[in-house]
């Protein structure tokens, strides 16, 4: 709100000095001339970003095109991947994304959400530096280094405690979700994974989006007689709630294209598969697996193909949220 | 006054970004364009054999000062890079097919084999003490599910006295393409029919059962961690990490552990059949020879027969030269079987069939 404020400030401004003063002052004739030297730079830096997304898109679609028109929707609803006889189809690993990602969502944004209004909220000022330094940091470890972790911690710990605990103390065990032999790399350990190097990113906006909230807000509550909860609850979140959902979708957008640290846990099968005990595959785990091996033109084209999929689920799954978003927003006002 | 101040100093900054680019693109320049003419020869090629083809790039570089600089990735990669000429020469773990070979735009390829690698099945079963005793029909019926228990009986037929527990088999494959998934597919086609029009040979196949496994690493860390499980995984990585290999039945009847010794003794059988006229894109698999360990395979160098550039492609062979000598002895410490002796004769002398400088 206070940005455009700003904006409109300035702008009158700017065009009036222009036209009294312009012969007079070189200063200012320099300037406008700089005004538009930048305004053509930042015209140019915003327009080659669409024009990038189009080349990559149009790149990867020509290159997928062979699959797609060799197998047609087939490659969409096949559970099929045979190399050795070159048939393609990428159905187990579309949902495999969606569910590894929508799934890690689930976990990591509540407690996204508990660490940045703990941080914003109730952390007295020494403790709130260093932890929401700590949470950053999870943001800069390579996903590499989370995958070997998840291999040598995680995997067992899953394996030996988590899996027996929920198919056997809770009884779940006998549902589709959470059937079938617990073997550790699973739909399960991929999510957990993502949903902790997705956890910073939802937390670190969130925490930032809380912080902006102005005093008043929060004085016109406590004026109300409201507690600190019923503060939070309110008329912090409900301020905050649009820059939250940007949040999420930025975590999800991440969880949706993270390759590596899946692919060493997901178990890498091509089947779907209700149970999160099951192994899965991903998009962009079957690329990162197979794309330096592929000699076949028909499965480089696959491969190119997942891309082109993966291309299109994210931005599926990115207009919904946005939509969700103009929704919320629309509910805050 | 302050947005122009901001406006300014944005502009200062682009341009100092612009500036810092500019240089930085030009020192790349200098440094590729030295790069480029003190390396000699441009290779690429399998990860497989990187560690020892690296000692040899090195080890050649400082006796003879000549530079070359191989990128491992992939065979694959390796094939498409030498059929477009973009590099010198190639390196595979898997012969290209025909039809690959048809599609070079240099003209002939030849197949060197270099040296050999080996894939060890390994397993997890604490309770057996004594390394696992296991047939080419076993590990196939094993990888496509139909033996799904550790004490089944065909199992323990060829374990007597070994006490195999009660426990789910579980498989652990290669999840990413690779020439140790094409080796182990490879002697399971010629050894089990049933896996030979199934799952079929390749560098990725579609497994049955199983888990996968990313790299080695990736096969090897579950097979750790999991107790019931068997995969697959290169000698020098199983060696490298003390992992339980079985000891494999060979097309004479004997179980054979994977050692230097025997995945050498593997080509030797193999070498005896191959003329000179042949092309060297030959499998060893369950080869026969009584100390043979059966899941062996050649790495091959991929070059041009004609390479139209003769300074290079007399680099390449005197360094081919090197190889099949000095070379040969340097592979048995980073576990790769050096050729048999007389075969690296062989192909020393099939070197002389690479036409150099020849003009079209």
């Amino acid at each position: 709100m206070s940005q455009p404020t700003h904006g409109a400030v300035v702008e009158p401004a700017a065009p009036g000095g222009r036209s009294t003063t312009a012969q007079a002052d070189d200063a200012i004739a320099g300037s406008s001339r700089g005004d538009g030297v930048y305004r053509f730079l930042t015209t140019a830096a915003a327009w080659a970003i669409p024009l990038l997304l189009g080349l990559i898109t149009l790149e990867v679609v020509l290159a997928a095109w062979p699959a797609f028109e060799t197998f047609g929707l087939s490659f969409l609803t096949s559970s099929e991947w045979d190399e050795v006889r070159g048939v393609f189809g990428a159905a187990p690993m579309i949902y495999g994304t969606v569910v590894s990602s929508v799934l890690a969502l689930v976990l990591a944004t509540p407690l996204a959400l508990g660490v940045a209004i703990f941080l914003s909220e109730f952390a007295p000022s020494w403790l709130r530096t260093p932890v929401a330094f700590l949470v950053d940091l999870l943001a800069a470890i390579p996903s590499v280094v989370y995958g070997l972790w998840g291999i040598f911690v995680l995997l067992p710990f899953l394996r030996e405690t988590v899996m027996p605990f929920l198919a056997g103390t809770l009884g779940l065990g006998n549902t589709p979700f959470f059937s079938g032999p617990a073997y550790g790399p699973s739909m399960l350990a991929a999510a957990v994974i993502l949903a902790i190097m997705i956890l910073p990113y939802i937390s670190a906006v969130s925490r930032e989006v809380l912080m902006a909230v102005p005093r008043s807000q929060r004085e016109a509550a406590m004026a109300l007689g409201a507690t600190k909860w019923e503060m939070i609850r309110d008329a912090v979140i409900p301020y905050a709630r649009s820059g939250i959902v940007g949040g999420i979708i930025l975590g999800l957008g991440r969880a949706l294209g993270e390759t590596m640290a899946v692919t060493m846990l997901i178990g890498n099968r091509h089947e779907i598969s209700s149970s999160l005990f099951a192994p899965g595959y991903t998009l962009a785990s079957v690329i990162a697996n197979e794309f330096a091996e592929a000699t076949g033109a028909l499965h480089t084209s696959a491969l190119m193909a997942c891309g082109a999929v993966l291309l299109g689920v994210t931005l599926l799954v990115n207009a919904i949220a946005r939509w969700l978003v103009w929704q919320v927003a629309r509910e805050g006002r | 006054m302050r947005f122009r101040a901001l406006s300014a100093l944005a502009i200062v900054t682009i341009a100092a970004c612009g500036g810092g680019d500019a240089k930085s693109g030009d020192s790349t320049v200098a440094s590729s364009a030295t790069s480029s003419s003190s390396v000699d020869l441009n290779g690429a090629g399998a990860t497989f054999p990187y560690p020892l083809y690296s000692k040899w790039f090195s080890d050649y570089a400082t006796n003879l000062s000549i530079k070359i600089n191989y990128q491992s990735i992939g065979s694959g990669g390796g094939i498409k890079q030498l059929s477009e000429q973009t590099v010198d020469f190639g390196a595979s773990d898997g012969p290209m097919t025909d039809e690959e070979l048809s599609g070079a735009k240099g003209g002939t390829v030849l197949h060197f084999p270099t040296v050999l690698g080996a894939d060890v099945v390994t397993y997890n079963l604490p309770e057996v003490t004594v390394p696992l005793r296991l047939t080419g029909a076993v590990v196939a019926e094993i990888f496509l599910g139909k033996i799904t228990k550790w004490n089944d009986p065909r199992l323990a037929a060829e374990n007597p006295g070994v006490a195999l527990p009660e426990k789910d088999i579980l498989v652990v494959h290669r999840s990413d393409g690779s020439g140790t998934t094409y080796i182990f597919t490879d002697y399971l086609s010629a050894v089990s029919p049933a896996w030979a029009a199934g799952p079929g040979k390749g560098k990725s196949v579609q497994w049955p059962v199983g888990l996968g496994g990313k790299g080695n690493e990736g096969v090897a860390g579950t097979v750790k961690q999991t107790p019931g499980t068997i995969g697959y995984v290169e000698l020098a990585y199983a060696n490298q990490n003390k992992l339980p290999a079985a000891h494999i039945k060979n097309a004479s009847g004997a179980y054979i552990a994977p050692t230097i010794e025997t995945i050498t003794a593997a080509a030797d059988g193999s070498a005896a059949q191959m003329g000179p006229e042949s092309d060297y894109r030959v499998s060893i698999v369950n080869a026969p020879g009584a100390n043979a360990y059966p899941i062996s395979s050649f790495t091959w160098l991929l070059v041009y027969q004609r390479q139209g550039d003769a300074v290079k492609g007399q680099k390449l062979v005197d360094f081919m030269r090197w190889m099949y000598g000095d070379g040969q002895s340097s592979a048995s410490a980073l576990a790769y079987a050096p050729l048999p002796a007389a075969l690296a004769t062989q192909l020393t002398a099939r070197l002389a069939t690479i036409q150099v400088g020849a003009t079209p």
